[in-house]
């Protein structure tokens, strides 16, 4: 999994029908320290993430497949987790 | 998943039997900012998305499971959906 940043959400009514009724957001990979981290992708909420939140997202079909019980949604992307804080080794905790 | 941009379509009639069918768009891999990220690549089409639009799509064996009639074909790049638009936070653009 990696830490990435919410950073938008997407409006889209022409899709694949398995993302019905889901949300795909905008994440921005970031390094620990918060600076942007690589390019800006799009993955399925599973949290109610929101815009700003620093989440963690999965990236890897199958396992997210799971999580949605759907053998047929297009997935490779899923936010799992929205994070409280971090705490790298021999620094502050950091609450952002 | 990732967005990007449609900007030609490919027709090929001596191809894999399993893609029978199926429509090739060509596609410029863009940024949620709308910046050219990656050279083009030619993904099945399953939402039909006109020239100029912009898409999102998936890679890997997730092109494949995106096609609903087929079961296995080598395709590794799917077009699964077509974007209005963004709602971004401030910055990130």
């Amino acid at each position: 999994m990696i830490i990435a940043r919410v950073t938008g959400s997407l409006h889209a009514t022409r899709k694949n029908p398995r993302f019905e009724g889901k949300k795909i957001l905008v994440v921005t990979p970031e390094e620990p320290d918060g600076r942007s981290a690589g390019t800006s992708f799009l993955a399925v909420d599973r949290v109610s993430a929101g815009p700003g939140d620093r989440v963690l997202v999965h990236q890897e079909g199958s396992g997210a497949r799971l999580l949605f019980a759907d053998e047929k949604i297009p997935l490779q992307a899923v936010i799992v987790a929205v994070i409280d804080s971090l705490q790298l080794d021999g620094e502050e905790g950091d609450e952002g | 998943m990732r967005t990007g941009r449609v900007i030609g379509t490919i027709w090929a009639t001596r191809r894999h039997p399993s893609t029978e069918g199926l429509t090739l768009q060509w596609v410029l891999p863009e940024s949620v900012a709308g910046e050219p990220d990656g050279s083009a690549i030619v993904a099945v089409d399953t939402v039909g998305a006109g020239p100029g639009e912009r898409i999102f799509f998936v890679t890997a064996s997730e092109a494949v499971i995106a096609i609903e009639e087929v079961e296995e074909a080598p395709i590794d790049a799917a077009i699964v959906g077509i974007i209005e638009n963004f709602t971004l936070s401030p910055g990130e653009l």
